[in-house]
């Protein structure tokens, strides 16, 4: 039932992002991309991750998508012009974008259950279910505190720093998004 | 008091002097009276000191040659070269006829250039020239030497070209200059190999260690005596390098007279005289030598023949008289060499300085009545005996030594090397045909010494009936120095009377030390008994045939002046023109040379090769490069990205791989 | 060893994602439509970290919290740069956008 989910969440999210960028009106593309990112969060959620899910729907969806939708009103770029670029873009497009899903695909091999094998072969480490611990952990800690516990103690703790400069980073974007957008300054 | 050790005096008088006078050519030009005591005197001076350090080498002859070492100029590794000199009996005969002859002729140069503006700077030059020219004879060390020879070359150049703003003048400068240079390549290629087979370049340890390096008629030591011989060629005007001395005439007389006469083109001589054990072991080197020598004697005398300017003939006269004196080193003879360099001097100093008081005398007639004739063309003098007396007896005098008259200097001198020739013919029979060579040369100097004289003092005057008036003997300051010259000239041969007259021979002698290490290796025997006789008798012969010869034809036909001379014609012309010879190497040489550099070297590798390719092609290549690397920045966001991917993508496949 | 069934696929997912929107980036011309290109090519890297978080621990959501964050900076400031290149040109075709010319 959860893979029927999965495949099906993951097919509306291939399909959302191809129709977003193949539409010819903006406010079509900003849409696919809601509906790319509604899919993605249910992923999340299957994936365990409900917290981040939440989040995307929130700040993806809720803000950053309405600010675009927002921009698209405000210049009326309704009309429905072909902005696509020509054959040589089209030619170029192609070749790099199969040679990045050439260099990925060689990343299917690495399933974590091979490198776990590949890592017992070696004489150095002896039981493949030791590794990866960190993952374990943090599902148990999930399940003591709940989700959004288990997401407190290291951001609070271990990434505080990034935290704080981070919060600069969004005062240093608002500021800067104001004085650039203003007619006079 | 040891004066031997203060020798660096000699050379520091004439350099005090060159200073003096420089200082006051450029900033008091016109201050001639003080020009003329210093440049005289530093001089006389010298002269005075060089006849003290003879004197006391007189008293006590030094074993070894006495080294004064000065300060050390090259010490590199493994050659250590000092700018030191050498005081034996060879350099003090040199010094002394440098410093001697060379009084002289500053004396006679105060009143011949007294008009002259320049005149500051001719005594500057000039005793700059005799401060090179004492280092030349000094010389420890070939190199110091060689400091020497190419001062010479240089003030050579200096005094030639003196009346510069007459490009004929500067060109004769020019062209003794390149052909000097030609000739000093050989002289560094000796260097080179005497480095490489000695390790050092200091006289006395070349001559001591000579038998030990090198095997005797081996290829090395001739090939170090033939570079060597190169060098004397271009510096004493020998075939093929001779040419320069003619037109070297352009100079001013006495400076012919004592550069290329007396001094400078007897570096050569010297330098084989030092040399001579090099030249001892390598017989076909002196055969060379020889040959070369008796050849441009012969040569030069048939040119002589028909040149109509004074200082022409007299030019062609002394590199015959230095083919004799090469002849003369080359068979081995190196006193009798040296002997013939000295009486040369006094006399070929005598008949230059003679010739400029006639010069002097024709230019100051032609400047009063405003001719434009040719003031040194024989054609235009005659019978000036009546006018200019004493110069005509001192002149006389020395025609009378050139030609081998006894018992004037010349005689002894020449007859010496044409019998050391004969005797080195028992050696090797090529010799003979160097002794005939010598022998007919020796007639036709007789002969055109005598046209000469005859042309110039005797028969009518056609210099013209207003010229007569002004002309007159030279002033005492010029004529003084002849008489002394005569004296020399007449008396000179006293330095080395043979025993055949009951002399002692007394310049051989002094110079067998120095000649010594050659004895090993090349004995020459001198003929002795009914042989001397009949080669002394033969020379006395020839020398009179030849001066008879030459007065009579010469008197016995009407020569018209210059001006209405008709021109040359078949043999006539091809020695006048001197056979051609500066044409041919114009066409071999020059233009080749100069095609060379125009062609080849200008427009092919200068402006092809360095302003084309690399010059313009460096500047070409980098706006090319920074012309192709433009085109990125297209200010397309879509180009930016393409790129950022692309750039992504290689850094992912390193990552993962 | 924790669950990890759908790591493949949704990292496969992750790869496809990024490639679409790396292919709109290079394809459109509108400005905010790439911008959007771009959107999702983050959010495939978010679903990489949150794939991948099963295994690493927590430190995946962490980050998955900051790039939400850069993203939603980055999109506020784009924007209003997009904004006052309208105001120029009155376009927003990145055909014509090239000063930067050289």
């Amino acid at each position: 039932m959860i893979q029927f989910l999965f495949y099906l969440f993951a097919f509306a999210a291939v399909l959302g992002a191809v129709m977003c960028i193949l539409s010819r009106n903006a406010v079509v593309s900003a849409i696919w991309l809601m509906g790319t990112m509604f899919s993605l969060a249910v992923i999340f959620f299957l994936l365990g991750a409900e917290l981040i899910g939440i989040l995307q729907i929130l700040v993806y969806v809720g803000a950053i998508l309405v600010v675009f939708l927002f921009v698209i009103m405000l210049l009326n770029l309704t009309h429905a012009a072909s902005d696509l670029r020509g054959p040589v873009s089209l030619g170029t497009t192609i070749v790099v974008i199969g040679l990045l899903l050439l260099e990925l695909a060689a990343l299917w091999r690495y399933t974590p259950r091979r490198l776990a094998a590949d890592i017992a072969q070696s004489p150095m480490l002896a039981d493949p279910s030791t590794l990866f611990a960190a993952g374990e952990l943090s599902r148990q800690d999930a399940a003591a505190r709940g989700v959004v516990g288990a997401l407190a103690a290291p951001l609070f703790q271990t990434y505080l720093v990034p935290f704080e400069i981070t919060s600069i980073l969004l005062l240093a974007a608002i500021v800067g998004a104001v004085v650039l957008a203003k007619r006079r300054i | 008091m040891n004066l031997t050790h203060v020798v660096w005096l000699v050379v520091a008088l004439p350099l005090a002097g060159f200073l003096v006078n420089g200082g006051l050519a450029l900033w008091r030009p016109r201050a001639k009276s003080a020009v003329s005591v210093v440049g005289a005197g530093v001089l006389l001076a010298a002269f005075a000191v060089a006849a003290a350090i003879f004197l006391e080498l007189l008293a006590q002859p030094p074993a070894a040659p006495v080294i004064v070492r000065l300060w050390s100029w090259l010490p590199v590794d493994r050659l250590q070269v000092d700018l030191a000199f050498q005081v034996d009996q060879l350099s003090i005969v040199m010094v002394l006829v440098v410093t001697g002859v060379g009084s002289l002729i500053h004396l006679f140069s105060v009143g011949y250039m007294r008009e002259d503006p320049g005149y500051a700077r001719y005594f500057a030059y000039l005793n700059l020239f005799v401060v090179f020219m004492l280092v030349l004879v000094l010389g420890s060390s070939f190199p110091v030497m060689f400091i020497g020879w190419e001062g010479v070359g240089l003030c050579s150049y200096l005094l030639i070209g003196f009346w510069f703003s007459d490009k004929v003048n500067a060109d004769a400068g020019k062209k003794a200059f390149i052909m000097n240079r030609i000739g000093d390549c050989g002289f560094l290629v000796a260097m080179f190999f005497l480095w490489r087979a000695f390790g050092t370049l200091d006289f006395t340890a070349v001559t001591a260690r000579a038998g030990e390096v090198l095997t005797p008629g081996g290829a090395i030591v001739t090939a170090i005596t033939l570079f060597l011989f190169l060098g004397c060629t271009g510096k004493s005007a020998q075939i093929p390098l001779y040419t320069w001395l003619p037109d070297a005439m352009a100079g001013p007389t006495p400076v012919s007279a004592l550069i290329h006469a007396a001094t400078m083109v007897t570096a050569g001589v010297y330098l084989v005289a030092r040399t001579n054990v090099l030249f001892a072991m390598a017989p076909v080197s002196s055969l060379v030598v020889a040959g070369i020598g008796a050849l441009t004697a012969l040569f030069a005398a048939t040119i002589g023949l028909r040149q109509y300017d004074i200082k022409k003939v007299l030019a062609y006269s002394t590199v015959s008289q230095l083919g004799y004196m090469f002849l003369g080193v080359g068979t081995g003879a190196y006193a009798s060499g040296i002997f013939h360099l000295a009486t040369h001097s006094f006399f070929k100093a005598l008949l230059f300085l003679g010739s400029g008081s006639v010069i002097h005398a024709m230019h100051q007639a032609y400047h009063a009545t405003h001719s434009h004739e040719d003031a040194q063309d024989m054609r235009n003098m005659g019978g000036l005996k009546q006018y200019m007396p004493v110069t005509f007896w001192l002149m006389l005098i020395a025609t009378l030594a050139i030609a081998g008259i006894p018992p004037f200097a010349g005689f002894f001198s020449k007859d010496e090397i044409l019998a050391a020739a004969f005797a080195r013919g028992a050696d090797s029979p090529l010799y003979y045909l160097y002794y005939a060579m010598g022998v007919v040369a020796a007639l036709l100097t007789a002969f055109y010494m005598a046209r000469l004289m005859a042309m110039t003092f005797l028969g009518p005057n056609r210099t013209g009936e207003q010229e007569r008036a002004h002309l007159h003997d030279a002033p005492w300051i010029m004529t003084g120095p002849l008489v002394v010259l005569g004296v020399l000239s007449a008396v000179g041969g006293a330095l080395n009377l043979p025993r055949l007259v009951g002399g002692h021979a007394a310049l051989e002698r002094w110079l067998e030390p120095v000649m010594e290490p050659a004895r090993q290796f090349s004995h020459l025997i001198m003929p002795e008994g009914s042989t001397e006789y009949l080669l002394v008798g033969a020379a006395v012969a020839i020398g009179v045939l030849g001066l008879w010869l030459g007065f009579r034809s010469t008197l016995g036909q009407r020569i018209p002046t210059a001006h209405d001379a008709p021109p040359d014609t078949g043999l006539a012309l091809v020695l006048n023109r001197k056979y051609y010879v500066d044409e041919l190497y114009d066409a071999l040489v020059v233009r080749p040379v100069e095609w060379l550099s125009r062609v080849v070297l200008w427009r092919g590798v200068d402006q092809g090769v360095v302003d084309g390719a690399a010059v313009n092609g460096a500047a070409v290549v980098s706006r090319l490069l920074g012309g192709s690397l433009r085109l990125l920045q297209t200010g397309q966001v879509g180009v930016y990205v393409v790129l950022f991917l692309v750039g992504a993508i290689w850094i992912l496949r390193a990552v993962i791989r | 060893m924790p669950d990890t069934t759908f790591l493949g696929p949704a990292l496969g997912l992750s790869a496809i994602l990024f490639s679409l929107g790396a292919a709109g980036v290079l394809l459109r011309r509108n400005a905010i439509v790439l911008f959007m290109c771009i959107e999702i090519m983050l959010n495939a890297v978010n679903l990489a970290f949150v794939a991948l978080a099963q295994l690493h621990g927590q430190s995946g959501y962490i980050l998955v919290l900051f790039v939400m964050t850069v993203a939603a900076a980055e999109a506020a400031v784009g924007l209003a740069i997009i904004l006052a290149i309208y105001r120029h040109k009155q376009s927003v075709d990145l055909q014509n956008i090239n000063l930067l010319q050289g």
